[in-house]
């Protein structure tokens, strides 16, 4: 773990220069499908800043038509002239809030869709990552990247992108208003901001790195709380809190440094930014001072007006400045979306064979050699001919290889050199899809979903009808116990119904039974069902599956006794081979693993 | 939320004095600002009585103004600093406080809840609270301090004004009020559909050689996407209310500014009430606009509420275990009673376990068997206190283990779970594993007794392989010889193991129960176990069936007087094998 911590560090600190761009580039990139929506909404932008550009002049046109009636006109105010200017200002702004209403309408949606496909296609991307990926991977990080990181996108492009928008165009507008006011003043507060900005830069670039830092210890710490949460019982049994919370701490504090330095320097964007407006406010002050001496006092509207651009200058500055520290956490948690999903895909299958209308079952394993790493061989020369029909167990100590066999012969994993063929066909040649589609297979590990009972048995085959599945589950023996569940087939499996293993199990078998493939394996299908049952599921399986090629990896070994062949495995090897009755005639690693079952001290 | 804020340790409330403090000197600085912009129009208004205006006085108010300037950015990063220690150490102390709870949690509260929704709790959850804590903050102290102060400019400027002012606030509070309580009950799902979320990702991710062996990727995605839509229609509801706050607020900012102008049209008489609108305009807005700054949290607050609740709903779960206090001297051995204990699951109806009592001297191997669901597993999760009986007591050397202190009670035993649970980390630490203190010598011993030393020593670092998340890199059966030499390196005094042999193929299950019987003679064991094998040779084995006690004895005597126990044997083994 920590090895693996240090490499992941080493990585993320190269990769920091130019993160932000290429992030964000690619961001842009993913949305490419909404750039029409999002330059309508820049459309909508423009007639919004357009208002609010113009509202200040008219306003202006206000103050003057009421000091004028007060100073040339004694007191008598024009008001017609006051109600017509007050008219067309109501009219602006009803116009400026719909538009803006609009725009903001749209970038929300686009935001929402695109935060929508990023989960959809992480979601989809689990499914085409090889194995191996997640044998190296921890869930709670990838668990992290769907919810915690696109959340993030989500949230910081819905509040980045749309002020991006219409600040980025009032910041354009009131510059071309300054310059044609008066390009020297328009020059000081230009400089100002530049000064200002140049500051704030060396906050922005610092505060990257802590984002991403952020986003990683997030991921980190999610993987450890999911590791303790579900080993919750270890833990407190083996007095394991302190140890656990100590490790967690050195997370959790990781977390707390890098989380307080990257909102704290993102924080200060704001009040930097407040002080880029008083800069510029006062350079207006004293230039526009400086100026009015040789002037005189006709430059008073000059820089009363610029008071005003100043301020309009400096406010969107602070909001662009607030959306691109959102933007930097959007650029921090999409790097590691991104990450995610453009991890290598298992080799595409285009062209390859699907599943042959008829299946007879022969399999060849012919010089199968394979490693979960190259460097550490598990299966050395294994070659084996499996007749249609028979029944084969794989027996052995564990770390034999029975698993890993039966995870090649679903082609989970590709050999390293040799072939396996089923009737004749390498399953080189054919489809992923179409190899799992000629196996049921039980695993130790039962897995079951939230959903119904029915659901789960049901699983991927929904025109099965509801009488096939009480029938597989009155032949498996569990139909009565789901009887007595408050709501039978209809129940909810969570956490909440207290299933045992063995019921696990059953509910499993029942599955695949249902699921009805032309050839099944069952790696330890049976472990957890107590030995009544399982005999009478025996019978129900042997019926099922007669006719059927089938691979058994049991332990007990009474379950395995009437296979055709029974293969016994020492270190990926065949060391003997043949039916129960020879080999235990034949006194060898068979003999002494059956009879270990029976012997006495 | 406000519940919440007790966690802010001392330190946060000096932080807070010191930012209220410093804001007070940022506002002040930036509405005095002005005055010197004040001073410097004068000095140029003697342009028109003729006199050229003195440079120096306009560079020296100039002076002040940027110090000014320079000063308000000084506190404002203050206040930055300060608010974001507290809003970080709230989390920081959240996410601790969380942790702890949870690990002190019973099996009943943590599937109640489910993994999923912990960890969203701990990790998403705090992040919003956080969020808001960190804006808001700041926030809230300075809108009132900005609002008093320019309050206190503009009263008895004119009623008029001061109403239209009122009026303005009161449809701003009016719209958003609606527009929270259309909102917020949309937060509160959103949540729980990101639970959801995590839980179909967290299956398919589990589950993921199912879903290829039975080429259900579709089906999981179709799952996913019902979830994602479900989601995303939920968001863009709360999006599209949300949306309408900037247009709202800006209509109400420009219409204030225009109707004072407006009512000025019809009010101003002379230049003293003329300069009044000019004033009255710029410091409304200043009113409105700390109005406005609290509403921005208001919009966070939604979210961060129901987050808030979430954190609150397991920080205020009554832990159902409750630890006695008693000690006790540990001497290698303990004898187990079990006395009329019955049993039922919090809110369940049924009982799982019906009147059991039997006894377990020290040293003693006591075995169970069963049907699937006959209530084994339940039964001995009594023992170190998964559940606590119902009915009846459970004693260790003659003590209820309700009186134990957990660390005592812990100490005594040695549990292997029925799915070997490892933990990303090293074979070393996992065997070494909690406040086991094991020397290296001990770890090996108790890897070899658990028959793991082949194994291991095929891994490529020995005992300090790494181990991967939820030990993935190792098979079923190695992960389940590890837990049990975790369960030996303790040295406990009871050992439970929750049928945790059936992994194990019998030449293993077989070496491993003699070396256990050699190396830990004394120690009291209890095995659940579906082979008879594994359990015949057990000073006594215990019949369960249906949650009642139907026999108990040795293998021989069981076979001769117990029907249920006979039927089970001779599924599993031939006549003559008896």
């Amino acid at each position: 773990m920590a090895r693996h911590i240090n490499r992941k560090n080493v990585s993320s600190e190269k990769m920091e220069k130019g993160t932000f761009k290429t992030s964000m580039k690619k961001l842009l990139l993913y949305c490419r499908k909404y750039w029409g929506w999002l330059i309508f909404a820049l459309a909508l932008g423009i007639v919004g800043v357009i208002t609010q550009i113009i509202g200040p002049n008219k306003i202006m046109d206000l103050t003057n038509v009421i000091s004028d009636g007060l100073i040339y006109h004694a007191g008598n105010i024009d008001i017609a002239e006051v109600t017509k200017i007050c008219v067309l200002l109501v009219c602006l702004y009803i116009v400026g809030a719909l538009f803006n209403y609009f725009q903001n309408y749209i970038t929300t949606i686009v935001t929402q869709k695109v935060g929508r496909n990023l989960r959809r296609d992480i979601s989809k991307k689990i499914n085409k990552l090889p194995l191996n990926y997640f044998d190296s991977h921890l869930h709670g990080d990838v668990l992290s990247r769907v919810t915690n990181d696109v959340d993030t996108v989500t949230q910081s492009l819905s509040e980045s992108v749309g002020s991006l928008f219409s600040s980025g165009l009032l910041f354009v507008g009131v510059l071309i208003m300054m310059f044609i006011t008066e390009p020297l003043m328009a020059l000081t507060v230009i400089g100002a901001t530049i000064l200002g900005f140049a500051l704030s830069l060396i906050f922005l670039t610092k505060s990257q790195k802590y984002f991403n830092k952020v986003q990683e210890q997030m991921g980190e710490l999610n993987a450890h709380i999911e590791e303790t949460y579900s080993g919750h019982n270890v833990v407190r049994l083996f007095n394991a809190e302190e140890n656990r919370k100590e490790e967690f701490t050195k997370i959790n504090k990781q977390l707390h440094k890098y989380g307080w330095r990257s909102r704290f320097l993102s924080g200060v964007m704001g009040p930097v930014m407040g002080f880029v407006g008083n800069f510029g406010y006062v350079a207006v002050c004293i230039v526009g001072a400086l100026l009015a001496r040789k002037h005189g006092i006709s430059y008073f509207g000059v820089i009363t007006a610029f008071m005003i651009y100043v301020r309009l200058f400096s406010r969107p500055l602070s909001s662009i400045a607030q959306s691109l520290t959102s933007l930097q956490s959007a650029s921090a948690a999409s790097k590691r979306v991104f990450e995610f999903l453009e991890g290598e895909e298992q080799a595409s299958e285009e062209g390859k064979l699907s599943a042959p209308a008829k299946i007879e079952g022969n399999i060849d394993f012919e010089n199968v050699r394979f490693g979960y790493k190259p460097e550490k061989i598990i299966i050395k020369d294994f070659s084996c001919k499996v007749n249609a029909g028979q029944k084969i167990a794989i027996v052995g100590p564990t770390g034999a290889g029975k698993t890993t066999l039966v995870n090649l012969l679903m082609k989970f994993y590709e050999t390293n050199s040799g072939d396996i063929k089923i009737d004749g066909i390498s399953i080189g040649d054919m489809k992923r899809e179409a190899v799992h589609s000629l196996f049921g297979m039980v695993l130790q590990d039962t897995w079951l979903f939230e959903g119904t009972i029915m659901e789960n048995l049901k699983y991927n085959n929904k025109d099965v009808s509801d009488k096939r599945v009480y029938q597989v589950c009155k032949a498996v023996g569990i139909d009565h116990f789901i009887q007595t569940l408050s709501k039978g087939y209809n129940t909810i499996v969570d956490d909440t119904i207290n299933l045992s293993a063995g019921q696990k199990q059953l509910l499993t078998i029942a599955r695949t039974m249902i699921a009805d493939r032309p050839m099944v394996i069952l790696d330890e299908a049976t472990s957890s069902v107590d030995t009544r049952t399982e005999i009478l599921l025996q019978q129900a399986m042997d019926k099922a599956m007669e006719g059927r090629t089938s691979f058994v990896i049991a332990h007990r070994l009474s379950t395995i006794k009437n296979a055709d062949t029974i293969l016994v495995l020492k270190d990926g090897d065949i060391v003997e081979k043949g039916k129960h009755e020879d080999l235990l005639a034949k006194g060898g690693a068979y003999a002494e693993l059956y009879n270990s079952q029976f012997e006495e001290e | 939320m406000l519940k919440l804020l007790r966690y802010l340790r001392k330190k946060d409330y000096m932080f807070m004095i010191v930012s209220i403090v410093f804001i007070v000197v940022q506002v002040y600085l930036e509405l005095t600002l002005p005055d010197y912009t004040a001073k410097i129009i004068q000095e140029l208004y003697k342009i028109g009585s003729g006199v050229k205006p003195s440079v120096s006085v306009i560079l020296k108010n100039g002076g002040i103004m940027l110090a000014m300037a320079f000063g308000s950015l000084g506190a404002a990063i203050l206040v930055g600093f300060f608010v974001t220690m507290i809003s970080a150490g709230l989390s920081f102390t959240l996410r601790g406080k969380i942790y702890d709870k949870i690990q002190g949690f019973s099996l009943h509260e943590i599937n109640r809840f489910s993994t999923a929704s912990l960890m969203t709790r701990t990790t998403n959850d705090i992040r919003q609270v956080a969020m808001v804590v960190s804006m808001g903050a700041s926030a809230l102290i300075k809108a009132p301090i900005m609002a008093i102060y320019a309050v206190i400019k503009i009263v008895n400027k004119g009623w008029q004004w001061s109403l239209s002012t009122g009026i303005v606030l009161a449809i701003l509070s009016i719209s958003i009020i609606t527009i929270m309580a259309v909102v917020i009950p949309k937060f509160k799902k959103m949540q729980t559909l990101i639970d959801k979320l995590n839980r179909v990702t967290r299956e398919n991710l589990t589950g993921i050689r199912v879903v290829r062996a039975s080429n259900a990727e579709d089906f999981q995605e179709e799952k996913f996407k019902e979830t994602n839509t479900d989601l995303t229609k939920t968001n863009l509801f709360i999006g599209k209310m949300l949306a309408l706050f900037d247009p709202v607020m800006t209509i109400l900012l420009s219409g204030l500014s225009l109707s004072i102008y407006w009512i000025g049209a019809y009010i101003v008489k002379d230049a003293v009430s003329f300069s009044n609108m000019t004033v009255f305009v710029s410091y409304a807005m200043q009113v409105v606009m700390s109005f406005i700054m609290l509403i921005v949290i208001f919009m966070l607050l939604p979210r961060a509420l129901v987050s808030a609740k979430r954190i609150n709903e397991v920080l205020d779960t009554e832990n159902k275990i409750v630890p006695g206090n008693y000690v006790d001297e540990f001497d290698g051995t303990a004898s187990v009673v079990f006395e009329n204990v019955s049993f039922k699951y919090p809110d369940a109806e049924e009982y799982v376990l019906h009147d059991i009592s039997f006894t377990a001297n020290e040293g003693e191997t006591i075995a169970f068997i069963g049907s699937t669901g006959s209530g084994k597993s339940t039964l001995i999760n009594l023992i170190p206190r998964l559940y606590d009986a119902t009915e009846g007591r459970v004693l260790i050397d003659g003590v209820d283990v309700k009186d134990y202190s957990l660390e005592t009670l812990n100490k005594k035993i040695g549990y292997v779970p029925q799915r070997g649970v490892l933990f990303s980390g090293s074979v070393k630490d996992n065997v070494n594993f909690g406040d086991n203190n094991a020397s290296e010598e001990e770890i090996k011993s108790a890897i070899s007794t658990a028959q793991a030393s082949s194994f291991v020593s095929r891994m490529p670092d020995g005992i300090d392989s790494i181990i991967s998340q939820g030990g993935t890199n190792v098979s079923g059966g190695q992960r389940q010889r590890l837990s049990i030499a975790r369960a030996i390196a303790r040295k406990p005094e009871i050992f439970i193991f929750d049928d945790s042999f059936s992994a194990l193929d019998y030449k293993t299950d077989k070496k491993l129960r003699s070396a256990l019987k050699k190396d830990t003679a004394k120690v009291t064991k209890f095995i659940v176990a579906q082979r008879i094998g594994t359990i015949k040779e057990a000073d006594k084995i215990i019949v369960l069936e249906a949650g009642n006690m139907v026999g108990i004895g040795t293998h021989e005597e069981l076979l001769k007087n117990c029907p249920v126990y006979r039927e089970i044997a001779l599924s599993q083994l031939s006549k003559e094998e008896l």
